[in-house]
């Protein structure tokens, strides 16, 4: 988030560690912290998921409702990803619209989604240039222990694989879950004084140079990239750090999306 | 809209506008076109018109946003209305606050804050008119812009996209490309190759990828090289005006460093290519240089609260509808806009005798 405040002991603290190939957590640089998700957590909404990513908390909230379909797009549906930075998550955070941090995350999420072709949107289509569905997946952040970028795109896609579509609600036949044909996972990786780290905690998300996101889907593809920070990274660092977050993705799909 | 086209690469391996799969769209570019600005910029890009301005260092308030220890960057990047195909609502949308962060991101490493605490350096980028690949366009302007304000920089940054159609890596992105294709990739690079910028959305492979960096490469270098010889042309011929008579051979990579220079020469160049601004004589405008430039701060100030305002007004939904939509930048208008008429007598930019045959 970049407004974070921290000491200068601090950031020596944690990059001398590095230097020691430590991370203040104990975990190897290749480490993803503990992962909680449970799904369906919200009746109200079409779907929900709850993840906990280390200390950090997010809940994903689905919602769908019939809208009409983009002019370019008339046969398709729609994806609408929002984020919410809760004042509730952080003592940085302050109510209001959503701040440049907030809407690159979502968009960052929305686009992995989108771009993987993850959701069937020719399947969203009531008719054709008037009548689509709108999927709303709304991002609720209600601890910020960094990273709550992965921990968004984990919840979006669980919450998704969870949702139904209401078409008996608006009485137009039986309800079918969404058309999901993939699992875009981001994995972001944190560049700490030319060490990168996968998962980064708040203090190493608020030391680090650069921060890149690597969203990757089943079959090994990349569906989206964002580098995000002050910093600039090398070619060699960047490949490194694309067929690493490719490796944890699937290890995460594996142990997290498969069984929903 | 148009439709789809059904391949975009034919037999010869020639694209839908006649280029190469590494070929980029002809570029030109010219300094200094602003008066008012400390540093500007004009490109064109293919179809892309952009406009690049750099206010500072100038004081920073309200003082509680100052760093102590550096200078802020803030960068805008504004599409404007009449840009695309379809009207697009002026002010902020979530799509341009987003290229806006990551553009300002891709100058932190190169921009020399720290020699400016307490300040802030305004870029300002207007894309004037949009056909795919914007945001990498205002950046090589926005580039341009900072050097000719003399900021101290570590380097240039240069950007442009790698794109894939028809399983088919190229670089540079047209519209219908970026529409249609199946990724796209812009990316920033200091001289040196380091990335500062990366975003990317479609479908690549991991090879693929590694692939891309390297057309990238090869592209930001084409546009380093243009960018400099921009650079040098406009000192070189500062300095022939200024020891006319003196036939030594300028020293061209010291005169890009030399700033004091670069007001003069911003009259020079309105005059020239605009034939208009630039009315009163050199002491008038220097001398209310320092002033002009604190109103300016505040009436920046007001006019980036009220755009807050609006924000805040507008319905989310409506918003999001619009933003989600990753082709935002509608398809081109074919005909040439007005403004063209008026760029249009800018000089060309140099083109090194190699790449000359590809842009043509």
């Amino acid at each position: 988030m970049g407004n974070e405040v921290m000491s200068v002991l601090k950031k020596d603290y944690i990059y001398n560690l590095m230097l020691k190939g430590k991370r203040q957590d104990g975990r190897a640089f290749d480490k993803i912290r503990n992962i909680d998700l449970r799904t369906n957590v919200i009746e109200k909404a079409e779907g929900s998921a709850w993840i906990k990513l280390g200390e950090t908390e997010v809940l994903v909230g689905v919602k769908l409702q019939v809208g009409s379909p983009f002019p370019d797009s008339p046969g398709e549906g729609v994806i609408i990803t929002s984020m919410e930075l809760n004042p509730i998550a952080s003592p940085d955070f302050e109510a209001g619209p959503p701040k440049e941090g907030a809407i690159e995350m979502a968009r960052v999420t929305d686009r992995g989604i989108r771009e993987s072709g993850a959701i069937d949107l020719s399947k969203l289509c009531i008719t054709e240039g008037e009548e689509v569905w709108i999927v709303f997946i709304d991002i609720h952040v209600l601890n910020n222990a960094g990273n709550i970028q992965d921990a968004s795109s984990l919840g979006a896609i669980a919450a998704l694989l969870t949702a139904t579509v209401p078409v008996e609600r608006e009485g137009r036949g039986e309800d079918m879950p969404i058309p999901v044909r993939d699992m875009p996972i981001s994995v972001t990786l944190v560049d700490i004084g030319g060490e990168m780290m996968v998962d980064p905690d708040l203090n190493e998300e608020t030391v680090c140079d650069s921060r890149i996101t690597i969203v990757s889907n089943q079959d090994g593809s990349i569906s989206g990239m964002q580098k995000s920070g002050d910093g600039a990274l090398t070619e060699e660092k960047l490949l490194k750090a694309v067929s690493l977050a490719c490796q944890k993705a699937s290890e995460l799909r594996e142990t997290h999306l498969l069984n929903i | 809209m148009s439709d789809k086209p059904e391949k975009f690469i034919d037999e010869n391996g020639l694209r839908l506008d006649g280029r190469r799969v590494n070929e980029m769209r002809p570029m030109k570019m010219e300094i200094g076109v602003l008066t008012r600005a400390d540093g500007s910029c004009y490109l064109e890009w293919g179809k892309n018109k952009v406009l690049a301005a750099v206010y500072g260092p100038r004081e920073l308030h309200p003082r509680r946003l100052q760093k102590s220890d550096s200078a802020l960057i803030r960068y805008r990047y504004n599409m404007a209305a009449f840009s695309v195909e379809e009207r697009i609502r002026p002010g902020p949308s979530r799509r341009s606050i987003e290229i806006s962060k990551v553009s300002r991101e891709a100058f932190e490493p190169v921009v020399m804050t720290h020699l400016y605490p307490g300040a802030v350096i305004d870029v300002f980028a207007e894309v004037l008119q949009a056909d795919a690949g914007t945001r990498t366009a205002a950046i090589n302007a926005a580039s341009m812009a900072l050097a000719d304000a003399g900021i101290p920089m570590k380097g240039l940054v240069s950007a442009c996209a790698v794109g894939k159609v028809d399983g088919q890596l190229v670089l540079d992105l047209d519209k219908p490309e970026d529409n249609y294709g199946d990724a796209d990739i812009p990316m920033a690079m200091t001289s040196d190759g380091e990335i500062t910028l990366l975003q990317m959305d479609g479908d690549v492979t991991q090879e693929e990828f590694k692939k891309a960096i390297e057309m990238c490469k090869e592209g930001c270098r084409q546009i380093l090289e243009m960018q400099k010889e921009t650079l040098k042309k406009k000192f070189t011929k500062l300095e022939e005006v200024e020891i006319s008579d003196d036939e030594e051979e300028v020293d061209v990579s010291a005169l890009v460093e030399c700033t004091l220079a670069s007001e003069e020469e911003v009259d020079d160049v309105s005059e020239d290519a605009l034939g208009e601004g630039a009315t009163g004589d050199d002491e008038d405008l220097e001398d209310s240089d320092i002033e002009e430039d604190l109103e300016d701060s505040d009436i920046d100030e007001d006019l980036e609260d009220s755009d807050i305002e609006e924000d805040l007004e507008d319905s989310d939904i409506e918003e999001d509808l619009e933003d989600s939509d990753m082709a935002d930048e509608d398809a081109e208008g074919d005909e040439e806009d007005e403004l063209e008429e008026s760029f249009r007598n800018l000089e060309e930019t140099d083109i090194p005798e190699d790449d000359k045959e590809k842009i043509v």
